[in-house]
């Protein structure tokens, strides 16, 4: 699975840069987001732009990781989640589990 | 029913890299539903994760110690009609038993076959002979 994760404005961004999230990749995904947890930082901010599919292990592994940011007191933001993505979300009212914003000036400008 | 305008059968090895294959030929299909009414992007993503997970289902339930293994994916379109078999050799499980999603406590894992029902009109598992079917209907008009 292609991830970038950089940092932007001293704030973590892991960039999917993948169209599918399905569960051929989403182990690697929940995978990359727990050692990145590990690693002491606790607030992610996960962009979904190139994203156009997600299956249900691809929700699972970012609940997931949503559980285990919230466990260490940090939290997993989702920016830019596409309109057939988000009605994913939304199917399964994930929507109102995660913060969702529209792009990542959104997302930071929320935090402050 | 009228007769089948498209039957397309496709068998592809217990891995999960062909999932996108599948839910792409679902997506591809599902674009070309003209006589479908409603939204027919909506519908073009539904059959590409429905197949995605019904045969996701089907790989995860396989029997791992035969690496040969194969599922078969069958898809019919009738004029007023989708069928979606998917064919497996696994154990099988209890369609009626896996639990609705609880939304207030929601689960890392189980939302696949909720996506099916909830998406599609019918929903059924049966043994036939040495696999089980996970047959799938969607109504077009």
């Amino acid at each position: 699975m292609k991830l970038k994760l950089e940092k932007i404005d001293e704030m973590n961004v892991l960039q999917v840069q993948e169209e599918r999230i399905d569960a051929h990749n989403s182990a690697e995904l929940k995978e990359s987001i727990l050692q990145f947890l590990e690693q002491g930082e606790n607030r992610l901010f996960v962009q979904l732009s190139q994203v156009r599919f997600i299956d249900s292990s691809g929700l699972g592994a970012l609940l997931s990781g949503y559980k285990n940011a919230v466990n260490r007191s940090g939290k997993l933001v989702l920016c830019n989640v596409q309109p057939q993505v988000l009605a994913m979300f939304e199917l399964t009212r994930l929507n109102r589990v995660f913060e969702i914003y529209s792009d990542l000036n959104e997302a930071f400008a929320a935090q402050n | 029913m009228n007769a089948a305008q498209i039957q397309l059968d496709v068998i592809i090895p217990t891995q999960t890299k062909y999932l996108d294959l599948i839910g792409c030929i679902g997506e591809r299909l599902g674009h070309g539903l003209d006589q479908f009414s409603g939204d027919r992007e909506a519908l073009a993503y539904h059959l590409n994760l429905v197949l995605t997970e019904a045969t996701a289902n089907a790989i995860k339930h396989a029997n791992d110690s035969k690496p040969e293994e194969t599922v078969r994916i069958s898809i019919v379109i009738h004029d007023d009609e989708l069928n979606i078999k998917v064919f497996d050799h696994g154990q099988g499980f209890d369609l009626e038993a896996v639990p609705a999603p609880d939304f207030n406590n929601p689960k890392e894992n189980g939302m696949g076959i909720y996506f099916i029902k909830t998406l599609m009109d019918s929903v059924t598992y049966t043994r036939q002979g040495d696999c089980n079917v996970l047959e799938i209907k969607k109504r077009l008009v």
